[in-house]
C-alpha cells in the first residue's frame, strides 16, 4: 500500500470500524467536524468501499461551534452521501445555557455530555465511534479501544474489560453501550501526515490567516459572532492565527502561526513544544477533569 | 519507518512508569505545558521530593495518583529517527494482571523491570510466563535502581544469572540484560556510563531501536479470516478482513475453511481502485472469481496450504474472571472473527508461577495459567498460535455478565475431534415419536429445594400418562443415587450434574419421549446450555417460584434446618446462589396457585 508510515495504523483502524459494522445492532459515528473526525470519516469510506458507510454520523451541536465548521459539516455530508444527524440538547437551548452566561464547566456538562447521552438514548445506538486518541490526554491513554459503558453511559476506569489481541468483545446486555475509538493509536503527527498524504478535506480554520481575536487568560480567542461579550480592556485585533484543535469557539484558543499549507502545518506540528489540548479551555477545569467528564458520559 | 510495540512489565515499584516517563522526556516527547503540569503534580502527588516524578506522566487515573500505583495499562507514543514506538506501560500488582496481559497481547518485545535490590519476585515470574505464553520472543531484562546499590556489578550478575536459569524453558530467543537507573537516566539513551565501566552492552533505547522481533508473517502461506461480507449491491460481493499471514494477488487460488470450496482471487478492492498485492497486516476486501459462499469467521487461505478446522483443542489458558473457571460450563468465545460456544472439558494441569511445576486442579482462579482441553460447539478454522497468532488466539466470555474472563492460545487440535462423528441413525426422532403419536418435549423445572418441583412434576407426569403419552421423570434426588452419585454439591459438581442430566434428557427426547426434569438447577448458564441441546419448541423452562422463606417454612426433608446448623454445605439459598430464570416459558407462583392449576398452565403450552 502506498500509504507510507500510516499503513499499519490505517489497517488497524479499518479493522476496528468493520468489527463494529459486523457486530453492532445500531451503530453511529460521532462526528465533531475536526481533523480527527475527518480522518475517521475517510477510514470509514475506505472500510466499506465500494459500498457506502452503513451507519449515520451524529453531530452534537452546542450552538457555539465556529460558523465555518457548520458550513463544512453540511458540505462534506452531502459530498460523501452519508446520513447526518444533528442534536442540540433541548433543555440547554430552552434555558439559554451558554459558555459566557453559565461558565464553561456547566455549559460543557449540559450541552456536550448530557446532550450526547440524550442523543444516544433517543436513537437507541448501541455502539458509537469517537475520534479520541490515546496521546491526547492521560485518562484517554488508559482507555480501551472498545470502551464498555454501563447503563446511563457511565465509564468505570477501574473495571475495564481485558482487551487482548484484536479480539474485541462486543457482547452487551440491554441498556449497556460501547464507545469505540478507531484512532486510539494515532498521534497528532500521524493525523496531519495522513491528511496530507490522502489530501483529506478539513475545515479552513486549521490554516493560518488574519482573524479577529482578543487575548483572554493569555490565549487568543476568536470572535466568531456577536454573542461574545468583551471586557472594557479587550480590544479585538487582526492576527495571523490558526487552530490546532476545534471545538466551541469561546472555549478553543487559536495559536499564532504562518502555516497556510498542509506541509507547513505538518512541519509546525512536528516542531511543536506544547500539546494541542493546551488550546482546550475545558481541559484545565481541574486535575483529572477529563476522567471525571468521561465517567459521566463525555467522549 | 517501522513501528515497534513493546511492553514494560515487572512487579510493583520496580519503576516501570518512571522508566516510560524518562523515555518520553529524553526523546523530547514531553510538551512544555505537560512539563508544567508535571512540575505542579510532582509537588502535589510526587514521591521524589523536589525532583520531577516521571511516573506521574503515565499514571493518568485519579485512583492511580491517589494510591501511587498503576491500575491499568497506559499506551504511550514516541519516535526516534530509526523507529516509531507504541509502549504499553502495564501494572505490576497481581490484582491487575489481566491488564498486563492486555498490553502484552499486541506487543513484539518486552522490557521486564527488576528492582536490583529485590531480585526476582513472584510477579516478575508471572509476567515472564504470560509474556512467554503470548508468544513474545525478545526480552530486555532491565535491572533498575542500580544507583541504590552503588552500581554493584556483583548484584547485577547475580540477578542476570538467576533470571537466565529461570527463563530457560520459556522459549525466549533473546534475553538482553541492561543495568540502569530510570530515575537518574542512566543507560536509558546512551550506554557507557562512568559509574558502570564493566557494562559494555547497549542502552535501553538502542536495544529498542535495533531489536528485530517482527516476525516475517509475510513469508508464511496466505490466510485471512473473513471479518465482514461486503455486499453493497447485486453486482459486488467482497470478503473484507485483515490478512493474518502471507500475501495474495489476483489470480491466486484460495480455499475457504471450513467448507473446502476452492476459487481464485479476481480483485483486491481498495478505496479508489484495485491493488496488485496485499500483505500480512493489511485490511483488504477480496473479490473471488466464483459466486462462492463464505461468512464471517470463515478463513480464506492459499489453496496449497488450506487452514484446518476442528472443534476440540489443547490450549494454554489465562483465567481473568473474578469468578472461578468451571469446567463443563458453557462460555462464549471469539476466535479470530468467529463467535462460538466453548466449554473447558479438562484441566490437564495448572502452572505453578514460581517453579513451573505442573499442579493438578479442578478449577482456575483469577490470574492463574493452565494447560486445558476445550470443546467448541462448532468447527472453527484455526492454526497453532506459535505459527499464526491471529488464527490461534481466542478469548472466553461469560455468557451472562459478558465479561471477558479468559484468554487462550491453541497448541493443537485433539485427534478425537477429527475422528468422532455423530452416528447418523436411520430411524429418526420424528419416526420414533410418530409411532407414539406424540411430540417429544423436555419440561425443565427449576426452583429452590422444597419449592414443589417434584410434586408438580409427578402430577404432570400422571396427567400426560393418562392421556396416553409416553413420559419419563428425571428427579434430582433419584439421579444422584445412580448416574451422578460421584458428584457433590460444590459449584463445579453442580455444573457437571446438570450437564449429565441435560444430555440424558436430550437422548430421551431423541427417543421420542416427553421428559420432565425436576432439578434445582440454580445457574442460568447451565439451564441455557440445556436449552441449547434441543430444537426450537422442544424445550420448556418451568420456573417453580416459591419464596425462599416459604420453602424454609415447609422444609419437607428437614434440609434447611440442617443447612442452618452448618451440617449441609453449599445449600442453595443458604450459602449457595440461585439465579432465577429471566424468560421462562412458564412461571408458576405456588403461593397463588394449587399444584393442579400449575399443571394446567403447563399443559396449555402443548395446546398452543
Amino acid at each position: 500500500m502506498s500509504n507510507g508510515i500510516s499503513s499499519d495504523l490505517q489497517s488497524e483502524s479499518i479493522e476496528i470500524i468493520r468489527e463494529v459494522a459486523a457486530t453492532a445492532a445500531n451503530p453511529v459515528m460521532l462526528y465533531s467536524i475536526g481533523k480527527d473526525s475527518s480522518v475517521m470519516l475517510r477510514l470509514a469510506e475506505k472500510a466499506f468501499y465500494p459500498g457506502s458507510i452503513p451507519f449515520p454520523l451524529l453531530h452534537i451541536d452546542t450552538g457555539w461551534k465556529f460558523r465555518e465548521m457548520i458550513t463544512f459539516r453540511d458540505r462534506i455530508a452531502k459530498e460523501i452521501g452519508v446520513r447526518l444527524l444533528t442534536y442540540t440538547n433541548p433543555r440547554g437551548a430552552a434555558e439559554g445555557i451558554g459558555p459566557f452566561s453559565h461558565g464553561s464547566a456547566y455549559y460543557t456538562d449540559v450541552m456536550k455530555t448530557e446532550a450526547l447521552r440524550r442523543a444516544l438514548d433517543l436513537h437507541g445506538f448501541d455502539m458509537a465511534f469517537g475520534g479520541a486518541r490515546r496521546d491526547e490526554e492521560k485518562s484517554r491513554a488508559k482507555e480501551r479501544i472498545f470502551s464498555f459503558r454501563a447503563p446511563g453511559h457511565r465509564w468505570d476506569p477501574k473495571v475495564q474489560r481485558p482487551e487482548l489481541w484484536s479480539l474485541y468483545n462486543t457482547r452487551i446486555n440491554p441498556g449497556e453501550t460501547i464507545r469505540v475509538f478507531p484512532l486510539s493509536n494515532w498521534t497528532e503527527a500521524d493525523i496531519w501526515t495522513y491528511i496530507r498524504q490522502e489530501n483529506i478535506p478539513i475545515v479552513p480554520l486549521y490554516f493560518a490567516t488574519h482573524r479577529p481575536v482578543v487575548k483572554r487568560f493569555g490565549q487568543w480567542i476568536m470572535l466568531d459572532d456577536h454573542r461574545m461579550p468583551l471586557e472594557p480592556t479587550e480590544q479585538p485585533q487582526l492576527r495571523m492565527v490558526r487552530f490546532r484543535t476545534l471545538g466551541c469557539y469561546p472555549l478553543t484558543a487559536a495559536v499564532e502561526s504562518t502555516a497556510t499549507t498542509l506541509a507547513e502545518i505538518v512541519a509546525e506540528t512536528l516542531g511543536a513544544t506544547t500539546s494541542e489540548r493546551q488550546g482546550r479551555v475545558i481541559d484545565h477545569d481541574g486535575a483529572g477533569s477529563m476522567e471525571r467528564k468521561k465517567q459521566e458520559g463525555y467522549f | 519507518m517501522d513501528t515497534l510495540r513493546f511492553i514494560t512489565c515487572g512487579s510493583v515499584d520496580d519503576g516501570k512508569s518512571t522508566l516510560i516517563g524518562r523515555l518520553l522526556y529524553e526523546t523530547k516527547l514531553i510538551f512544555e505545558d505537560q512539563l508544567e503540569a508535571l512540575k505542579s503534580d510532582s509537588k502535589k502527588f510526587g514521591t521524589q521530593g523536589e525532583r520531577l516524578d516521571f511516573a506521574l506522566l503515565v499514571d493518568g487515573l485519579q485512583a492511580e495518583r491517589e494510591q501511587g500505583i498503576t491500575i491499568d495499562v497506559a499506551y504511550r507514543f514516541f519516535a526516534t529517527r530509526r523507529r516509531r514506538f507504541i509502549v504499553a506501560d502495564t501494572p505490576g500488582h497481581e490484582q491487575y494482571t489481566r491488564n498486563m496481559a492486555t498490553g502484552a497481547s499486541t506487543a513484539h518485545a518486552a522490557v521486564l523491570l527488576i528492582d536490583a535490590r529485590k531480585g526476582l519476585l513472584t510477579q516478575t515470574k508471572r509476567h515472564s510466563r504470560i509474556v512467554s505464553m503470548l508468544g513474545i520472543r525478545h526480552v530486555a531484562l532491565a535491572v533498575n535502581k542500580m544507583d541504590l546499590l552503588g552500581w554493584s556489578q556483583a548484584a547485577y550478575n547475580e540477578i542476570e544469572i538467576a533470571y537466565r536459569a529461570f527463563a530457560q524453558d520459556l522459549g525466549f530467543e533473546m534475553i538482553s540484560a541492561i543495568p540502569l537507573s530510570a530515575l537518574e537516566g542512566v543507560h536509558i539513551v546512551t550506554a557507557g556510563h562512568p559509574a558502570m565501566p564493566w557494562y559494555d552492552g547497549p542502552s535501553l533505547l538502542h536495544w529498542l531501536e535495533t531489536v528485530q522481533p517482527l516476525e516475517q508473517e509475510t513469508a508464511k502461506p496466505f490466510t485471512m479470516p473473513v471479518q465482514w461480507v461486503n455486499r453493497p449491491n447485486l453486482d459486488f460481493r467482497g470478503f473484507s478482513g485483515r490478512v493474518a499471514s502471507g500475501s495474495i494477488s489476483p489470480g491466486d487460488s484460495v480455499r475457504i475453511s471450513p467448507s473446502g470450496v476452492i476459487s481464485q482471487i479476481k480483485e483486491i478492492a481498495v478505496w479508489g481502485g484495485a491493488q496488485a498485492r496485499a500483505f500480512a497486516g493489511e485490511s483488504v476486501t477480496l473479490v473471488l472469481n466464483d459466486a462462492v459462499d463464505a461468512s464471517r469467521g470463515d478463513v480464506i487461505a492459499a489453496a496449497a496450504d488450506p487452514v484446518k478446522s476442528a472443534d476440540q483443542f489443547e490450549v494454554d489458558l489465562l483465567w481473568m474472571g473474578e469468578h472461578r473457571l468451571l469446567p463443563g460450563r458453557p462460555y462464549a468465545a471469539l476466535i479470530h472473527n468467529k463467535s462460538a460456544g466453548v466449554t473447558i472439558t479438562n484441566i490437564k494441569y495448572r502452572l505453578d508461577i514460581n517453579t513451573g511445576a505442573q499442579l493438578s486442579a479442578k478449577t482456575l482462579s483469577l490470574n492463574e495459567i493452565a494447560r486445558v482441553t476445550v470443546s467448541f460447539d462448532r468447527q472453527v478454522p484455526f492454526a497453532p498460535y506459535c505459527l499464526n497468532r491471529r488464527l490461534g488466539a481466542f478469548i472466553v466470555i461469560d455468557k451472562f455478565t459478558n465479561e471477558t474472563v479468559g484468554a487462550g492460545t491453541i497448541h493443537f487440535a485433539l485427534r478425537r475431534a477429527v475422528n468422532v462423528h455423530w452416528q447418523a441413525l436411520d430411524v429418526s426422532k420424528a419416526a420414533r415419536a410418530g409411532i407414539k403419536q406424540q411430540q417429544p418435549h423436555c419440561f425443565w423445572f427449576t426452583g429452590f429445594s422444597g419449592s414443589g418441583k417434584s410434586t408438580i412434576a409427578n402430577l404432570l407426569d400422571k396427567r400426560l400418562h393418562a392421556d396416553g403419552k409416553h413420559t419419563y421423570v428425571l428427579d434430582g434426588d433419584n439421579v444422584r443415587h445412580g448416574l451422578n452419585r460421584d458428584l457433590g454439591f460444590t459449584e463445579r459438581d453442580r455444573v457437571e450434574n446438570i450437564r449429565r442430566v441435560a444430555e440424558v434428557a436430550k437422548l430421551f427426547v431423541d427417543a421420542g419421549l416427553i421428559v420432565i426434569v425436576a432439578f434445582i438447577s440454580p445457574y442460568r448458564a447451565e439451564r441455557q446450555m440445556a436449552r441449547g441441546l434441543f430444537n426450537t419448541g422442544e424445550f420448556f423452562e418451568v420456573f417453580v417460584d416459591t419464596p425462599l422463606a416459604e420453602c424454609e417454612r415447609r422444609d419437607v426433608k428437614g434440609l434447611y434446618a440442617k443447612a442452618h446448623r452448618g451440617e449441609l454445605k453449599n445449600f442453595t439459598g443458604i450459602d449457595s446462589d440461585y439465579e432465577p430464570p429471566q424468560n421462562p416459558e412458564v412461571h408458576l407462583r405456588t403461593m397463588e396457585d394449587t399444584p393442579e392449576v400449575c399443571v394446567e398452565k403447563i399443559l396449555q403450552l402443548l395446546r398452543a
